[in-house]
């Protein structure tokens, strides 16, 4: 959730500064701090015991794909409309990050509700 | 208050009645492909018309379809016995999986490129905290339905299609859902008042 809110801020920040030239400190930092607290939360994943790991990978990719896509629009936008440099570059990222943290929200939910040995 | 007489409740190994149902129901990829692929050629061309088709249609939508699930739905929901909670989540959520997400996109793509378009989004423009007002709402409700709600919504499908749903996690689950569109519903009132705004000038 925080890792998401703090992409969305950036995601803000950018968007009410274009298409004059945006300031990308305050971006990227939030972006680099979104980017840290996913690489925590895969960890902290990883450690939990027991988890179903089978479905949490089954919600996940489908996950994935639904919001590539979403992501992948996004950035269409913002490419046709000239937005270039290192506003394009931080855009992008983002959007990665929110393509994988997304998913993996999802996932986790999910999986953390279903016992390892799963009826399906 | 007139007294009712329940039938005997069932064996707790038994699970309450429920139609089968598909999690993300296929039937619905044409229309989110046909609808995605409009909103490609609406950007392309960078007519106001399609443009404004797709940003008003699709945010009409969204904010309808939240206030009435936020603010009707949600709680009558809330109030229903769990058979028909069960029933009425297992045929609206799957449907609800598709739509939203499609919705969002195509307001938030259409109308980014609506703004360039007509210079609403120029930080120029004269109501431009207006509109950095809206990035913030957007951004509230990004968070908590993609945080929040979307997961609990995919995570009750999941617990529906098992042969003997756990229905304690069934309500936590629902809770959380009614709580959070509710919360999505009164900020797209926020949502109302701004657009309205920006469109007046």
């Amino acid at each position: 959730m925080t890792s998401m809110a703090l992409i969305v801020i950036g995601g803000i920040w950018i968007a009410s500064h274009l298409p004059n030239h945006v300031p990308l400190g305050p971006a990227v930092a939030l972006l680099v701090a979104s980017a840290a607290l996913v690489v925590v939360n895969v960890v902290s994943l990883l450690r939990v015991p027991d988890f179903n790991w089978r479905q949490f990978w089954l919600v996940a990719k489908w996950a994935g794909l639904a919001y590539a896509v979403t992501a992948g629009m996004l950035a269409y936008v913002f490419i046709n409309d000239g937005t270039r440099g290192g506003e394009l570059v931080v855009l992008m990222l983002s959007l990665v990050v929110y393509a994988i943290h997304v998913p993996l929200l999802i996932g986790f939910t999910v999986a953390r509700y279903q016992p390892l040995a799963t009826e399906h | 208050m007139a007294e009712v007489a329940l039938p005997a409740a069932p064996a707790a190994e038994e699970a309450p009645p429920r139609p089968d149902f598909q999690i993300v129901p296929l039937r619905g990829l044409p229309i989110v492909a046909a609808v995605l692929i409009g909103l490609i050629a609406a950007i392309a061309a960078n007519k106001l018309w399609p443009l404004e088709f797709f940003h008003i249609a699709a945010g009409a939508l969204w904010t309808s379809i939240d206030l009435f699930l936020g603010l009707v739905l949600g709680p009558i929901l809330g109030r229903m016995a769990i058979p028909g909670r069960i029933e009425l989540t297992t045929r609206l959520m799957p449907k609800m999986l598709l739509i939203m997400p499609t919705v969002v996109t195509v307001t938030l793509a259409s109308g980014w490129q609506l703004g360039r378009l007509m210079g609403t989004i120029d930080s120029s423009y004269v109501n431009h905290g207006w509109i950095v007002a809206s990035y913030i709402v957007v951004g509230v409700m990004a968070v908590i339905a993609l945080g929040l709600l979307e997961p609990a919504n995919v995570a009750v499908l999941f617990e529906l299609k098992k042969r003997r749903p756990d229905p304690t996690v069934i309500q936590r689950l629902m809770k959380r859902f009614i709580y959070t569109a509710g919360i999505i519903g009164a900020m797209q009132v926020a949502t109302l008042v701004i657009m309205t705004k920006v469109a007046t000038g």
